[in-house]
């Protein structure tokens, strides 16, 4: 049944309704919203109202409108308000455009008046004789750092395994990776950490700037002024959708040609076609995992055509042949073209065979990319890049060949051109020095899984849904964090000091003891002892920059729900704690670590972090600069407005790797096939390549959206896209229940029958609460510890016909049609 | 490649003049003896409002309609199967608005596959599944109009599921 709000009304803001600024805390393109609040007994009319227009009227398309999904009613100041979060039609990004996700955010706020989202955490949680009892700040943090104190001191800091966002938006951002930061990095020297979807502490993108490159150095409006965009391994119109719908549909409509690499026909190449063409579109349709052999390819064509930028090349990249040799820490070398050219040279028929694609449609690519115009002018060409690859084959170099073709074409640094990871949450980090973390990194869930590690603090990361191995990790996760759960029970009725001795002797004999920050009551925080409700951006002020480095106060418009806090302030309550039990048990050159962090506010936490290296930057001028704020990097501050940067490397000099030559490097590296253990024989021994994708619905992994009726209404179970012919042969019907095993693990989901599938491909969405796709995927990674979670084999069964809430839905194609 | 916006200049100015109207017999009637409010209904009063017979309708073939008001437009569809929310002997008769609850954009009947499709940014609907959006940006699924068919085969439509596009209210 199609989820009916069966709503008919909404209330009108007021004239005099307050209007906060509002970045959109889900994806990386950050749209703004203007957030109004007013009290719970006024109303507008519809022609004194917050919008000034006549609400009596049928608004045109694209006008101003309150969807039910973006109204609700919170708490503010501890009193009940309307909330209405509204698409900004001046901000730049979205120019009043909202996504599925974002025009959700007011219906995604927990309130006790509507019942929304009351899976948020309200209250500090301790694990007490079998439940979870809610508890005081005081009471959780104490236990916390009594344990965490015993066990850094009586072994070492490496018995503290720290999982940890790196983001910003949502809970993250400059105040939040800045608390977390200055806890693990700075008070204490945690190595043994991991990032919320990979199972280590490492950047996505090494290579690019390993070769100069900062991973986000365009302006979106590039996209309206390019000749060609370039997607690989991205999905923009599902997962940067108004990046695309506000800025590549302009490019496209201004004459811009587009070429996808991915595997997978996606509705980013049905739109595309819409806009510009079906003539002015190329799928590259490759065999998964072969992107870098496809851009060496590309690139020995370029080259061997003369359409490489040369002014370029001798101007702003290296040019003498070897600067950085492969190493365990570089899985390639780096240097000029024409030594990178010796590893790179892939022939057209060469890279054809690879790839599974015909020569024709690789040159058709390097000629709508570099073929300079009939008047000799070089073409312009954008190029975005996403999981496809960050998750794929041989991460290193294949995003290094990637840039490698950029370079070559003088496509960085200029209008109407960029290199740029597509991105997932915004940007927010702002941390002291990780060096010491190394490099490569500690794998984390490998070191959990030979029972190393005794305490595993977790900041809003659910390894259940977004690691790989997954099968394997619960398991050991859940049977270590037991042991503990077990040894308290057992300690029942005796006193703090004999819970913590209690605690110490089960995870020195092997258990695991784990403390979870999180905004809702996890998968992995099922094995939490003891959980701390954190809060999100707008029941905080919160900073962040998009996918242009567009750097904006989000601001709070609401209280935090119940008695939760900001992540930096429960960091901040962490080591208060830790500091007051170190001097307590002696030890106060230790206990002098933690000081520094009176904090009463999260804005406290960002004049300590962010602002210490940026002074310009405050929250004051972040406000005024609204819902457009400035692009980072913030120069100056002239006139009243913070003066950013519009795109990086303007003046053609590269700094991202720290050369002081202010060259950029080209990566010198060939295909060699499948990069990560084990992919080569499961993909041999499989039917079925199961391909890890996003959906626009939801937002990364369901944590809200898993309470969220309308969303939960159209995908009851995962999907897994699939053949029609597949499903007869193996006797599945549409919305059928089905499994996916393979030697690491089984995960299940609903047939989606998709006509554009390929036999012997499916498509499962990544992350589901439902069914989690990691599950499958095996524990191989490249040099860095970069996960390819996007190669996973697997043969698949039918489990049971599709249950009433799956046939209740629709399965018809996901393409739009006129 | 992009349509034209539904609403068009005269039936914004039509509105205009009715809401001026009604701001005048509001202002009237403050002037009489006190007056006591009538108790709201906890669904807007929608006007009865007749969009065929059956047996003007052929399968799959869509008609357009106008509900609450003529700033509305919907479509009117025999489905030939029983369908979800479907009215008549055969279960089958459905009406939706067909402003995108994304954007407001005016869309399309595929008879195809039997989605109304919106140019604007891609989002579908399915005729057949209760108005669920397929694949879109709309973060509700489509109004889809409650109908009422009395015995000479009159179809009436006399609510709505969800808020249309544009407005605050459904009924202006």
């Amino acid at each position: 049944m199609a989820y009916k709000r069966q709503i008919d009304r909404l209330p009108i803001p007021p004239a005099d309704a307050k209007v906060h600024n509002v970045t959109c805390h889900y994806c990386i393109v950050g749209c703004g919203y203007k957030a109004y609040t007013w009290p719970r007994n006024k109303q507008g009319t519809t022609t004194e109202n917050a919008f000034g227009i006549d609400l009596g009227e049928q608004q045109p398309a694209d006008g101003t409108w309150i969807a039910p999904s973006m109204y609700n009613m919170v708490q503010q100041d501890g009193q009940d308000v309307h909330l209405a979060v509204v698409p900004d039609h001046d901000c730049v990004v979205n120019s009043g455009l909202a996504s599925i996700r974002g025009a959700r955010m007011a219906e995604n706020r927990p309130s006790r008046v509507t019942g929304t989202q009351q899976q948020r955490l309200s209250d500090p949680l301790v694990w007490r004789n079998g439940v979870w009892q809610p508890t005081t700040w005081n009471d959780a943090l104490d236990l916390v750092a009594r344990v965490t104190a015993r066990i850094v001191t009586e072994g070492s800091e490496d018995d503290l395994v720290v999982s940890m966002f790196d983001h910003g938006g949502s809970a993250g951002g400059y105040e939040n990776t800045w608390g977390t930061g200055k806890l693990y990095f700075d008070s204490m020297k945690i190595k043994n950490c991991r990032i919320h979807n990979r199972p280590a502490y490492n950047s996505e993108v090494h290579s690019s700037r390993d070769m100069g490159v900062d991973e986000l150095n365009y302006s979106y409006s590039d996209y309206e002024i390019t000749d060609t965009i370039v997607m690989v391994g991205a999905n923009p119109l599902e997962t940067q959708t108004n990046a695309f719908l506000n800025h590549m549909v302009p490019g496209m409509l201004n004459g811009a040609r587009f070429i996808m690499v991915d595997p997978r026909r996606s509705v980013t190449v049905n739109a595309c076609e819409e806009v510009a063409g079906t003539e002015n579109v190329l799928h590259l349709a490759i065999k998964p995992g072969t992107d870098m052999a496809l851009f060496n390819t590309l690139l020995t064509y370029i080259v061997d055509q003369g359409w490489t930028d040369d002014a370029f090349i001798a101007n702003s990249t290296f040019q003498g042949g070897e600067a950085v040799g492969e190493g365990s820490g570089q899985p390639a070398g780096l240097g000029s073209l024409d030594f990178a050219m010796q590893d790179i040279r892939t022939a057209l028929s060469e890279g054809a065979e690879i790839c599974g694609v015909a020569e024709a449609d690789i040159v058709k690519a390097a000629e709508w990319i570099a073929k300079p115009k009939d008047d000799g002018s070089r073409r312009k060409c954008v190029t975005g890049y996403e999981k496809g690859i960050i998750w794929g084959n041989d991460n290193y170099r294949t995003i290094g060949a990637v840039v490698n073709l950029s370079l070559a074409t003088g496509n960085i640094g200029r209008e109407g051109t960029g290199c740029c990871r597509m991105g997932g949450h915004q940007e927010g980090y702002y941390r002291p020095s990780d060096a010491h973390v190394g490099r490569p990194a500690t794998y984390v869930d490998q070191l959990l899984i030979r029972g190393g590690g005794k305490i595993h603090h977790v900041w809003a990361c659910d390894h259940y849904k977004t690691t790989l191995n997954a099968a394997q990790f619960k398991r050991v996760h859940k049977r270590r964090s037991d042991m503990v759960k077990d040894a308290m029970d057992a300690a029942a009725g005796g006193s703090r000091e004999q819970l913590v001795d209690a605690i110490v002797s089960a995870v020195n004999a092997g258990g695991l003891f784990v403390v979870d920050v999180d905004i809702i009551h996890s998968q992995i925080g099922q094995n939490a002892h003891v959980v701390l409700p954190a809060c999100e951006a707008n029941e905080m002020n919160l900073t962040s920059m998009n996918g242009e480095r567009r750097l904006r106060l989000s601001e709070r418009y609401m209280d935090p729900f119940g008695n939760s806090k900001p992540d930096c302030l429960i960091a901040a309550g962490v080591a208060q704690h830790m500091e007051s039990v170190l001097r307590e048990m002696g030890n106060d050159a230790y206990a002098d670590q933690f000081k520094g962090y009176d904090w009463s506010s999260e804005e406290d936490a960002f004049m300590d972090g962010y602002n210490q290296g940026n002074p310009e930057v405050t929250y004051d001028r972040l406000r005024a600069m609204g819902n457009n704020g400035v692009q980072e990097p913030v120069t100056g501050f002239e006139n009243g407005a913070l003066i950013g940067t519009p795109r990086l490397y303007t003046d053609g000099v590269f700094t991202r790797h720290g050369r002081e030559d202010g060259k950029a490097l080209f990566l010198a590296a060939g295909w060699r096939g499948w990069q990560a253990p084990g992919k080569a024989q499961e993909e041999a021994n499989h039917e079925f390549w199961i391909n890890n994708v996003r959906a626009n619905i939801f937002w990364q992994n369901q944590f809200l959206d898993q309470d969220n009726d309308f969303v939960q209404d159209r995908f009851p179970y995962p999907f897994i896209e699939m053949n029609g012919d597949d499903m007869a042969r193996l006797g599945i019907s549409t919305g059928d229940l089905i499994e996916i095993s393979n030697g690491n693990g089984a995960t299940q989901g609903m047939a989606y029958p998709t006509d554009t599938a390929k036999p012997g491909q499916v498509a499962m969405v990544f992350g589901s609460p439902a069914g989690s796709q990691g599950n499958v995927v095996n524990p191989g990674v490249n040099e860095l510890v970069l996960p390819d979670y996007k190669h996973t084999w697997g043969n698949i069964r039918k489990l049971a016909d599709a249950p009433p809430q799956a046939k209740a839905i629709s399965f018809k194609s996901k393409e739009y049609t006129a | 490649m992009r349509c034209k916006k539904m609403v068009n200049v005269g039936r914004r100015q039509f509105l205009r003049g009715s809401a001026v109207a009604g701001v005048g017999a509001a202002a009237t009637m403050m002037t009489g003896v006190q007056a006591h409010a009538a108790t709201p209904g906890a669904q807007v009063d929608y006007p009865s409002t007749k969009l065929g017979n059956i047996s003007d309708l052929t399968v799959n073939e869509p008609v357009d309609i106008e509900f609450p008001d003529a700033d509305s437009p919907g479509v009117l569809l025999k489905m030939g199967e029983a369908v979800e929310g479907g009215a008549g002997p055969d279960s089958d008769i459905v009406a939706f608005s067909v402003l995108c609850p994304h954007k407001g954009w005016y869309m399309s009947y595929n008879s195809e596959d039997r989605t109304l499709n919106c140019p604007g940014h891609y989002s579908r609907f399915d005729a057949e599944a209760g108005g669920q959006q397929v694949w879109g940006h709309a973060t509700q699924n489509l109004p889809q109009f409650t109908l009422r068919i009395d015995d000479k085969g009159d179809i009436y439509a006399e609510g709505a599921s969800d808020l249309i596009f544009g407005r605050p209210s459904n009924v202006l």
